[in-house]
């Protein structure tokens, strides 16, 4: 079985997101970047289909140089090689570029399944997994908390709003990977020693043949708006601060 | 020439879903600046009948599709249906909902139709003929302003946040046939479990009451359950809570669980990791209730009570259940 994880290198969930003074993107100083939370989870179910039903799993991932240190660590985990796809023109892709970029380089590679996280916690977008597939012309589940592959078959747990959704889709697929589908590994000392090894293959937009056309245009970053001063509700008595809490939020907040 | 703001609807059963009104009167807005018609898209089966309610929200045309092969919703059957209508008439602008459908359904069509979507925004505007759309990035760190380069320009909304406005439209509906070839389905829903609590999803929650690593196990939570009951509230956990198996991964709030904007969210016990603001912050008002003054919520709350949690929440429930009778 081929399996391809598409990983994205993303700040870390702690870091403080400060906006250039110009408002054309954030300031990268002191960020320390580490794989997209959800993206760990892909690797970690490429890596058990592996292991029920050999083959070799494939991580490609989009970025500078940095990126290949992200690699690194899913080929420790123990995927067994990489794409990185590294080239300054593709900087500021927009999730269409960036699905291009992907395609074209998975589609010189077999596969039977791809994973993407669901979203990247740094754009949010949650678009290249499901215009990866289109552009590949295959179908997608998204946001997936159980996978089960048998055969030419994948069935999957998707959970909606008050419901949960069990839904089968025909080889290859496109999976986009959600909390809760599995706890990933932590890379061995013996897997990162191997992953300085095994081989990836670094690409650019031209040997790709991607057009740079972004779809969508960011105009500026900003700032969230401040929130105001909050009032600390004081005094020695829990059911007196509480009453006066249920009484803000009736009359002045008017949210209950 | 491309032209009128589409959105398209979203219903559970026939019945629509008020993310389907909140985008409604969202589109009447920007078709009122641009001097344009407000068209919704609705799919389904037998759904016809629920839906002249968009009228009362503005839309002018409801192009209905009402055929077994829509429900339930798929991916491959839903993308292909709306992005041949969208070829056929060529609208300038469509919205759909940030939900778990929209996002599906937004992300595939933005590939169908090559065009830039903006995901789960919180404000969309005109300027100079185009829309420009506001939306959080990293859980809400930072914001940007976004434009599609190209026709349509997509949009998703996230659900709660854009106000339902009445106002009388058109309401044509228009039966609409979409001929979709079976043997391009290549997903199939096996399966609906319906949540037996029958409680809000939190993303679409008016009044969250959440709880964090100060509930000290999983049974803390049975004082939150009772005052979400009085509040007909959901209940949200940190990743602290959740990391520790006390709650389910699906009531996560935060950068890597659910981003949430209800108009009240009560956060018990939770110290307010930067990581857990940025998945609440765009919550309407912010409650925090925690012994330690110092935690890093009581930055962000508007109203603050410095105590065990455990001896306000009981007296809270208390007087909510007064107030609320």
């Amino acid at each position: 079985m081929n399996i391809i994880a598409c990983i994205k290198q993303v700040p870390d969930t702690e870091a403080q997101i400060r906006v250039k003074a110009d408002g054309s993107g954030i300031e990268e100083t002191g960020i320390k970047w580490v794989m997209n939370a959800y993206d760990e989870y892909g690797v970690e179910e490429a890596l058990r289909l592996k292991e029920k039903n050999g083959g070799e799993v494939t991580v490609v991932s989009l970025g500078p140089a940095r990126v290949m240190e992200t690699l690194r660590t899913a080929l420790a985990m123990g995927a067994d090689k990489g794409i990185h796809i590294s080239d300054p023109a593709l900087e500021d892709a927009d999730a269409y570029v960036t699905a291009s970029a992907l395609a074209a380089a998975i589609k010189q590679t077999p596969y039977d399944i791809i994973f993407c996280g669901q979203r990247a916690i740094d754009d949010d977008a949650g678009q290249v997994g499901s215009i990866l597939a289109e552009l590949l012309g295959i179908p997608q589940i998204t946001v997936v908390t159980k996978l089960d592959v048998d055969g030419t078959v994948a069935k999957a747990i998707r959970p909606i709003e008050g419901a949960q959704l069990l839904i089968q889709a025909s080889l290859p697929c496109l999976v986009t990977t959600q909390k809760g589908l599995n706890e990933p590994r932590y890379a061995s000392l013996p897997g990162i020693m191997k992953a300085k090894k095994k081989p990836v293959d670094v690409k650019d937009a031209a040997s790709l043949g991607v057009a740079l056309d972004k779809k969508l245009r960011v105009l500026r970053f900003v700032s969230p708006p401040a929130r105001a001063a909050g009032k600390i509700i004081s005094g020695d008595d829990p059911a007196a601060k509480a009453a006066s809490l249920a009484k803000l939020l009736r009359e002045e907040a008017k949210v209950i | 020439m491309a032209k009128d703001v589409w959105i398209i609807a979203e219903q559970r059963d026939g019945v629509l879903r008020k993310i389907s009104f909140e985008l409604a009167s969202t589109a009447r807005k920007l078709a009122d600046e641009l001097g344009e018609e407000v068209c919704a898209v609705l799919l389904g089966n037998g759904v016809t009948a629920g839906a002249k309610d968009l009228a009362k929200y503005g839309v002018d045309k409801i192009f209905v599709a009402d055929d077994a092969i829509f429900a339930p919703y798929t991916t491959d059957a839903h993308s292909e249906a709306v992005a041949k209508l969208v070829k056929e008439k060529e609208p300038a602008i469509i919205l759909l909902g940030a939900s778990s459908q929209g996002k599906d359904l937004s992300s595939r069509l933005a590939g169908k139709l090559a065009t830039g979507l903006a995901t789960d925004c919180t404000d969309v505007k005109i300027a100079a003929g185009k829309m420009v759309a506001v939306r959080p990035v990293y859980a809400g760190k930072c914001f940007v302003e976004v434009q599609s380069a190209t026709n349509p320009q997509l949009a998703s909304l996230r659900p709660n946040v854009f106000p339902v406005v009445e106002k009388a439209g058109a309401g044509e509906v228009i039966a609409t046939e979409i001929a979709i070839d079976p043997a391009q389905l290549k997903t199939k829903v096996l399966e609906v479990q319906k949540d037996a609590s029958g409680r809000v999803d939190l993303t679409e929650a008016l009044v969250i009451v959440s709880g964090g690593r100060g509930m000290g196990g999983p049974g803390g939570y049975a004082a939150l359950e009772e005052l979400a009951g009085i509040l007909n509230a959901t209940v949200g956990a940190s990743r602290a809570a959740v990391d520790s198996g006390w709650r389910p991964q699906t009531d996560q709030v935060g950068q890597t669980g659910k981003v949430v904007s209800p108009n009240l969210y009560i956060a018990c016990g939770i110290s307010g990791a930067i990581q857990h603001l940025a998945g609440m912050s765009s919550s309407k008002y912010i409650v925090a209730i925690n012994k330690d003054s110092e935690a890093p919520i009581f930055s962000k709350a508007d109203y603050g009570i410095v105590e065990d949690l455990f001896k306000v929440i009981p007296e809270l429930t208390k007087e909510c259940k007064i107030l609320m009778g």
